[in-house]
């Protein structure tokens, strides 16, 4: 074409596209590429955490046992002979623990496994250390046993139990002074005669934590009721204190210094970092008001005032979006302000205040830092709470401090109990952010 | 009676005076309700709000201040020279609160009389001992001093809280009479309710003051009690962390801020691009579907708690950095030593913020009006000209914010660092060895069975001061700008 | 092939746009029906029409501003000088360089008023160095009588100028891109009357230059700028001609009602 085509401005064809424009575009595609990274990589990494939590979390929630019939020897566990319990309860785990180890050797032999090991307390890194106790709970329980031969599900070992999953390799085994390659061969063994099983680990959801030296007894099951008396707390206070304060603050406040004070508080308390939380736990509840250390009462205390913020925040929102015609519509026919406000207001405004509750209550949860200031770290939550008082009182953990308490325990049997309880821990706080988007999606309501 | 019976009873107290103001008002009007000046249930708690709330608060004050009290009461009694400093002062009350409960708990269970848990002696009786029988184990045997100091404080304990039975119920039935006669159909009850409902909001508001009060002070009080014992110069300018429970310690900061700040860097170059960027492309480029989709999911990023992240990054980041880094490792540089490390919390650190960067950027380029964009499509420009050359220095103020928010975030950040970061102080620029942070050492000073009057324990609160001020002017100056930011388009 | 193409050209000699049946739908609304239009190079087209006849709308359909909503969808042919300009080989980048808009509310960006106006010539790399640039600004800021103003404050924020000023500020924003066509979409109801008097002076300067179509809701301002004028109504285009015979001799009842002031 000539130029007799580029009319006003001289410009080109607008089919062909020119040098500068291509590489306009060019920029434009390289551009919008960074984004699709971007996203890419922030998703890339929500996969590889959660599916590094599942694999490495799910063996948790499995667990092997080694069932076992054992011969409750009388002349061992009953020597008066008269089942009296007093006396059945002087005879400790360690009168039980060399039956057991006994009973294994026996079972081993009668399923005719050639083992080199001669003496029956060789086989005893099979078994869990808490064997002893789990038989000696039920032989308190029921006297009767004493005598007979009994099947027991015994716990196997971590190490088995590692073995059997896949953590503990005959590699790692060789550097393990508490088991040898021996003890994985006859644990191929058992696990062929249907002896040496692996089931559904119940015990690691409703079971307590255990010592160092037991993992595969550990449960998150008391932690779980610490955290959840802490959350009843949580719930008692700042849901009240949180609607109220919000109330004031969007309804009844005059612009004034005092409430500017307020919400310059608010506004930043909400960005203070939860371990200064915990240090005012510290310093106010327990060093000041002497209020037990580890009590879920003092955990809640903390973490309630820490939610409070982000409840105040999502309340006045809620508050907010009540249009105001509302609040005329109920002045106008002679109810006060406060009358408008709780028989008119409050309840419009009710299904985003427990969405927003459940939020704060769901990041409450998953909080760790500052309970670690008040001592729910690095104590054994053993005991079940006996009734509500004891639950508010007594020293528990919570299950984010559980998780903490385990990943530093080392060994790497805990490790597998951490990411368990981490699975646990993200079903809770999955269960409460898809409750609060329901009672959104479902009350959501556009003026 | 205990202070949790005292409650019931001021509760029933309170729901009789319910009833009884309420009837006796409709009884004043012959049941007609028209001729009051309120609806009859605000006469009934008006009656509540006098008997309950002067006789509640009168409690709680009490059930705080007693144990003070009766502390010091008792602490007077211990000679001063069975101890040598505060530290050891506080382990003996403590030994007598323990000796007191378990004479409460031995007259309890009746292993005690009242007269014998009064007047027993160290000399006559092994107290250690028969405390034990109740389940109360005590250290080692009783000193007669503490024993004296128990008794004293058993004895303000108890006259206490026949003081506070009868203050409580006597503010409470005072309460109900005053306003039980007041009552009458011309009483402006709903008036009064409401002003009284009115300061119980308040008052709830005002929590968030007294939270932010309970922070400094306590803060405050336990630096102060810290700079005694550690010259604050020190602990400014001091190059060396080394904290030694026998004493000795070198409790210099600059390791700490240097580690801190170090790793929250790394989580910043991580977060903003990523964040930024991820905020670029669903604010202006991603159809409403895909949004739709790919921002709950970032929100998924910012709901997992931090413990979370902490142990990604000790069991998962950390062995993977080795295997890449370490000696031996993928790429044979041997700069990495062991798994946690200042890049490992610093990764972890970074992932956990782009949510909080996205989401924050989202919302302030969404707040760059439309007009904005049209003025530079209509002359012709990409997008992505459009983005960089007027929506990027239109929102600047804005996103400089949300990165300063994101700092005091990470800065903040305890799980990650105390799992992933290390416990070596160090001031090093190798990212990949342990360094260790403010937060991390807050958590380590004060865990365990530290003595609080120890500077090994009391520097925790300066170090928690400090983060206190730091995150807090960082907060203030970024929401002063996003404020500022926002204002500027509305 | 040669000869068709000459004498394609001389038949719309001074014809720079041409819309043949276009439709346009917002999601399920038919915001614009079957029009059909050719606009004079050289010229000031006013659209006219009340308040959602679709004049605006259709206005954005011809530098194809209407592709940055999702939910919008244009049928039919567009051409500029005889070039259809949704074909798929059109980079909308390039036609937005040759057709301008100007925008109902004065719009500079958050810069400097030197670099608002740059910013076109920078990002279509008209200039070659810093002086040619000078240039251009100083040339869009003197044809959009706003150089005695803003000479000597070009570094302060665009911003910071009267309503009035802004406007013409995009307008040299506009210009400094040398389009051949330039989109005015009510670029004076923000303004107050001494402003839109001076916005509509240079319109009419403009006019010796660029093709310039304005939509507007001022009868009286079409009457005053305009050279032609096309009524709208309901999505539809009503009637199209000479600006003086459409408000003396109305040929549709509908023009003749809204001109009298009937409908709007």
């Amino acid at each position: 074409m000539t130029d007799a085509t580029s009319g006003s401005g001289g410009a080109s064809s607008l089919f062909t596209v020119d040098a500068l424009t291509r590489k306009r575009n060019a920029a434009e595609t390289r551009f919008r590429a960074y984004g699709i990274i971007a996203i890419t990589v922030s998703l890339l990494f929500l996969v590889i955490l959660l599916g590094t939590i599942i694999r490495n979390g799910m063996p948790a929630f499995q667990q092997s046992f080694i069932t076992l019939p054992v011969h409750l020897d009388a002349a061992k566990l009953d020597k008066n002979g008269n089942r009296n319990p007093d006396d059945l309860k002087k005879v400790t785990t360690f009168g039980y623990g060399p039956l057991i180890d006994r009973a294994l050797e026996v079972h081993v032999a009668e399923l005719g496994i050639e083992t080199p090991f001669t003496k029956a307390k060789e086989l005893n890194p099979l078994l869990s250390a808490s064997a002893a106790a789990i038989v000696r709970d039920q032989v308190l329980a029921s006297p009767d046993l004493i005598g007979k031969t009994v099947e027991f599900r015994i716990l196997a070992s971590s190490r088995v139990d590692g073995y059997l999953k896949g953590r503990v390799t005959r590699d790692s085994v060789a550097r393990d002074k508490s088991i040898n390659a021996e003890h994985l061969d006859l644990a191929d063994a058992l696990r062929k005669e249907g002896v040496l099983t692996k089931g559904f680990n119940w015990d690691f959801i409703t079971g307590a934590d255990a010592s160092e030296s037991r993992p595969e007894q550990a449960g998150i099951g008391v932690s779980m009721l610490g955290s959840f008396f802490m959350m009843l707390v949580v719930l008692i206070f700042s849901l009240p204190i949180g609607v109220a304060a919000s109330i004031y603050l969007e309804e009844f406040a005059a612009k004034n210094r005092f409430n500017d004070l307020i919400e310059v508080n608010i506004s930043n308390l909400a960005a203070v970092p939860s371990i200064v939380f915990g240090i005012l736990g510290l310093a106010v509840f327990i060093q000041f008001a002497h209020l037990p250390q580890s009590a879920p009462l003092v955990g809640g205390l903390v973490l309630t005032l820490m939610t409070l913020p982000t409840i105040i925040i999502s309340t006045r929102a809620s508050l907010k979006s009540v249009p105001p015609s509302i609040r005329d519509a109920a002045l106008g026919v002679g109810a006060s302000k406060m009358q408008s406000v709780f028989h008119h207001v409050l309840p419009l405004a009710m299904p985003g205040i427990l969405t927003g509750t459940i939020i704060g209550l769901a990041q409450a949860l998953g909080e760790t830092a500052p309970l670690l200031l008040i001592g729910m770290v690095g104590y054994i939550a053993s005991n079940y709470p006996n009734g509500i008082a004891e639950g508010f009182l007594n020293p528990n953990s919570a299950m984010p401090a559980q998780i903490y308490e385990w990943a530093k325990r080392a060994d790497p049997a805990y490790y597998e109990r951490a990411w368990g309880g981490i699975i646990i821990l993200l079903l809770f706080l999955m269960t409460m952010n898809i409750i609060a988007i329901i009672l959104r999606r479902k009350f959501e309501r556009r003026w | 009676m205990s202070a949790s019976w005292l409650l019931i009873v001021l509760i029933a107290i309170s729901v009789a005076g319910y009833f009884l103001g309420r009837s006796r008002v409709m009884a004043s009007v012959q049941g007609n309700s028209r001729q009051l000046h309120s609806l009859p249930n605000y006469y009934g708690l008006n009656v509540v709000m006098t008997t309950l709330v002067p006789a509640l608060v009168l409690l709680i004050a009490w059930v705080l201040i007693q144990p003070m009290v009766a502390q010091n009461h008792a602490a007077s009694m211990i000679p001063d020279d069975t101890y040598a400093d505060q530290g050891a002062l506080n382990l003996l009350m403590s030994d007598v609160r323990r000796i007191a409960d378990g004479l409460d708990l031995a007259v309890k269970s009746g292993n005690m009389t009242v007269e014998q848990a009064k007047d027993i002696q160290t000399g006559t009786t092994d107290i250690r001992s028969r405390l034990g029988e109740v389940g109360v184990a005590l250290g080692s045997d009783v000193d007669p001093a503490v024993l004296t100091a128990a008794q004293a404080y058993r004895g303000v304990t108890n006259t206490g809280r026949w003081l506070m039975t009868v203050a409580v119920l006597a503010l409470a039935a005072a309460g109900f009479a005053w306003s039980y006669l007041r009552t009458s159909k011309d009483l402006r009850a709903r008036n009064l309710v409401e002003h009284g409902v009115l300061a119980l909001l308040v008052g709830a508001a005002s929590i968030a003051i007294l939270t932010t009060l309970g922070i400094v002070l306590s803060l405050i009080f336990n630096t102060i009690e810290f700079f005694k014992l550690y010259p604050a110069l020190d602990f400014f300018t001091s190059l060396t962390w080394s904290p030694s429970f026998g004493g000795g310690s070198q409790l210099g900061i600059l390791p700490l801020l240097w580690g801190t700040l170090y790793i929250s860097l790394i989580a910043l170059l991580v977060a903003v691009p990523i964040g930024l960027f991820a905020a670029i492309y669903l604010s202006e480029y991603a159809s409403s579907k895909v949004r739709s989709i790919v921002k709950p999911l970032l929100e998924v990023l910012a709901g997992i708690p931090t413990i979370v992240y902490g142990l990604f990054a000790l069991l998962t980041v950390g062995p993977l950095l080795v295997e890449i880094f370490g000696a031996g490792g993928f790429l044979g540089l041997g700069w990495m030593k062991g798994g946690t490390a200042v890049m490992t919390a610093g990764i972890v650190m970074g992932v956990m913020l782009i949510p909080f960067v996205s989401s924050l950027s989202d919302d302030i380029i969404n707040a760059v009006p439309q007009s904005m964009r049209d003025g530079s499509y209509g002359l012709g420009a990409t997008q992505s000209e459009t983005i960089r050359q007027v929506i990027l220095p239109a929102a600047l103020p804005g996103i400089v914010g949300a990165i300063l928010l994101a700092a005091s975030r990470a800065i903040g950040e305890t799980m990650i660092v105390v799992l992933g970061a290390g416990a070596a102080a160090k001031l090093s620029l190798n990212p990949f060895e342990a360094m260790t942070t403010v937060t991390a050492k807050i958590v380590s000073q004060l865990t365990g069975d530290a003595d609080f009057a120890s500077p090994e324990a009391l520097v925790a609160f300066a170090l928690g001061m400090t983060l206190f001020v730091i995150t807090l002017g960082l907060n203030v100056f970024a929401l002063y700008i996003v404020r500022k930011y926002r204002e500027q388009y509305e | 092939m040669k000869d068709m193409l000459i004498e394609e050209r001389t038949a719309m000699e001074d014809v720079k746009i041409s819309a043949k049946d276009v439709n346009v739908w917002y999601g399920d609304t038919h915001a614009i029906k079957d029009v059909s239009v050719e606009i004079k190079d050289k010229t000031v087209t006013a659209f006219i029409g009340p308040s959602g006849c679709g004049k605006s709308t259709f206005l954005r359909c011809i530098n194809r501003m209407n592709d940055t909503i999702d939910i919008c969808r244009v049928e039919g042919l567009i051409t500029l000088d005889g070039q259809d300009i949704y074909d798929p080989k059109v980079d909308p980048v390039q036609l937005r360089a040759k057709v301008g808009m100007v925008f109902q509310k004065p719009n500079p960006f958050p810069k400097s008023i030197y670099d608002n106006v740059a910013y076109g010539p920078r990002i279509h790399g008209l200039a070659r160095n810093k002086a040619e640039l000078d240039e251009i600004v100083e040339n869009s800021l003197r044809r959009a009588a706003l150089w005695n103003e803003a000479k000597d404050r070009l570094q302060s924020p665009g911003t910071g100028l009267s309503g009035g000023q802004q406007q013409r500020l995009c307008i040299a924003r506009a210009i400094a891109t040398e389009p051949e066509v330039l989109l005015m979409d009510e670029p004076c109801s923000a303004l107050d009357p001494i402003a839109t008097a001076q916005v509509e002076e240079l319109i009419d300067e403009l006019r010796t230059s660029y093709s310039v179509i304005i939509v507007t809701h001022s009868m009286q301002q079409a009457a005053r700028v305009s050279q032609r004028t096309a009524f709208f109504h309901l999505g539809s285009l009503v009637e199209y001609g000479e600006t003086d015979r459409i408000f003396t001799n109305p040929v549709d009842p509908r023009t003749e009602a809204y001109i009298t002031g009937r409908i709007g």
